[in-house]
């Protein structure tokens, strides 16, 4: 690891300045960062830390929302009873996200900014083979090598990474909206939009990042900018339920999950909401799914012909292809599981 | 008898030999460099506040393993993987090879070498020695520790409920049934002990 200077924040407003040095960073848990740094992927001059700004961490109802503040930690989320009561597929997602240890540090703020865990990606520098997020114009080494953990919706040749947090999942299911803030101020991002695919990388990366590689460009939070809490809708008399499928039980990243929210009437599907995991650089809403399933039974049998129709966009790579089914099968399972919740 | 250094003394012996290598070319860099990315942090560990002066990047692993010789806080993979690194901050189990000691300013490190009172072993060291729950030893601190918080946390309903919420500390010998039962037993002695201490 490169030395660094290190200040202490005692707020965001003063965050924000001290991040306007070249080459800044911020650390929260800093499970992510440190290992970044390690690799050589950021070498940050400064370190602003943010971790012991006071009353960041406020898990409450206001209003209609759920607002947890971007300092709580995954096992603070996870644990918490007003998160299991109306949004619990994001508990469950941050329960079975990293270890008991990691995620007493690890804050749900820098849980949505995790890096894809590509192999190609995550190797010391200088990397030997092709990654343009690493070494920009070099090529992706993982589109036709081994890429049977990559992305089968969204991708370019750019890159076919997927995003690999757990709790991005269920905030973009559950229509969750990140407060952010900046220099220019303050603004919200939905988080069905915080990320881009890489085709709206390629897309849309002059204008956000023009000085980027389009494989580098991976979210709309702009330099500086620092995520300060979320807000959750509350869907009274919803219900929801996180799936992860993965290769060991405990303590892995998914293969693909799925989280799923909705209401029944008279035993019938009312309104669902799906999305997708680590099948994109993106969480993967089924939009064309959760209109068709309107009026459904929620069993298996019932909506696996909608999520299938769904994923008809799927372009899976020459390893991935078990991602299709095994995607459409966590979404199945999670909307049957949700059904069984209490509402 | 012939052997005047112990393994663990010989290899501070020569770490001493290569700090003073690297203190050196610290010293010829320039000085403001050097002090920018320096810090300080006031951190409590086992119940004495130490005032660090370090590098920013020193992480708690580095500065209790290397600077206060507290051992038993290990490192294995040095990326959060393994978990053998595990101390308790304010109380809560954590990875200390993914924290930066200046980030425990005015933080309580609790390391396994803080859990015994005096030459009476801490509950879940006795049931790890009882249930043989260690071949190599090289995770066992981090186990331990992990435990202490996995039952303090009321973990410990269940073998499958232990066994998740100690999966993030790998053991390379596969110790895991002797593991499992020892935390499993551990829990009991503790909810006894505490029964006893308020009786």
């Amino acid at each position: 690891m490169n030395t660094f200077e290190y200040l202490r924040a005692a707020s965001m407003q003063e965050a924000i300045k001290q991040a306007a040095s070249p080459d800044a960073q911020y650390i929260a848990g800093g499970t992510e960062l440190l290992n970044w740094m390690r690799l050589h992927i950021v070498e940050p001059a400064r370190l602003v830390d943010i971790g012991f700004v006071p009353d960041q961490a406020q898990i409450a109802r206001s209003g209609t929302d759920l607002i947890i503040g971007s300092l709580a930690t995954l096992n603070d989320v996870g644990n918490h009873e007003l998160v299991a009561s109306h949004a619990r597929t994001l508990g469950q997602a941050c329960l079975k996200a990293a270890s008991p240890q990691i995620r007493n540090r690890a804050t749900l703020g820098g849980n949505v900014l995790q890096k894809t865990r590509c192999a190609y990606f995550r190797s010391e520098a200088p990397v030997p083979w092709p990654c343009n997020k690493r070494s920009p114009g070099s090529g992706c080494a993982a589109l036709k090598g081994v890429n049977e953990r990559h992305a089968i919706l969204g991708w370019t040749d750019a890159c076919v990474a997927v995003h690999p947090s757990d709790p991005l999942v269920a905030l973009a299911c559950l229509d969750g909206r990140a407060e952010v803030i900046g220099p220019a101020g303050r603004r919200i991002i939905e988080m069905t939009d915080f990320h881009l695919s890489q085709e709206e990388a390629r897309a849309e990366h002059a204008k956000l990042a023009p000085r980027l590689h389009e494989a580098q460009v991976e979210s709309r939070l702009a330099p500086q900018e620092v995520i300060v809490s979320y807000r959750i809708p509350i869907a009274e008399g919803e219900r929801s339920a996180y799936v992860k499928v993965r290769e060991r039980d405990s303590y892995e990243y998914a293969l693909v999950s799925a989280a799923a929210a909705l209401r029944l009437v008279d035993g019938k599907i009312d309104r669902v909401r799906i999305a997708l995991g680590s099948v994109a650089q993106r969480p993967w809403r089924l939009t064309a799914a959760e209109k068709a399933l309107q009026g459904a039974t929620p069993t298996k049998q019932s909506v696996l012909p909608a999520i299938l129709k769904a994923l008809e966009p799927a372009r899976p790579l020459e390893h991935n292809r078990y991602k299709v089914t095994l995607a459409a099968n966590a979404a199945a399972r999670a909307i049957v599981l949700a059904a069984g919740e209490r509402p | 008898m012939s052997n005047p250094l112990s393994r663990r003394e010989f290899i501070q012996a020569g770490s001493v030999v290569v700090g003073a290598l690297s203190a050196t070319a610290e010293a010829a860099a320039p000085e403001s460099a050097s002090a920018t990315t320096r810090t300080r942090a006031n951190i409590k560990v086992n119940g004495t506040v130490h005032a660090a002066d370090l590098e920013a990047r020193v992480t708690l692993l580095d500065y209790l393993h290397d600077r206060l010789g507290l051992t038993g806080t290990r490192k294995g993979c040095n990326e959060g993987a393994c978990g053998t690194c595990t101390v308790l901050i304010d109380g809560k189990r954590m990875n200390a090879c993914l924290t930066l000691a200046a980030q425990c300013n005015g933080r309580e490190v609790t390391t396994v070498e803080g859990l015994a009172q005096g030459d009476k072993l801490h509950p879940v060291q006795q049931a790890f020695i009882d249930h043989d729950a260690f071949q190599c030893g090289y995770c066992t601190s981090g186990q331990i520790v992990s435990a202490v918080a996995c039952i303090e946390e009321g973990h410990t309903g269940s073998e499958a409920e232990v066994r998740e919420w100690m999966s993030g500390n790998l053991c390379r010998c596969s110790c895991y049934p002797q593991i499992t039962a020892a935390v499993l037993d551990a829990a009991q002695r503790v909810k006894q002990s505490s029964k006893d201490g308020q009786a």
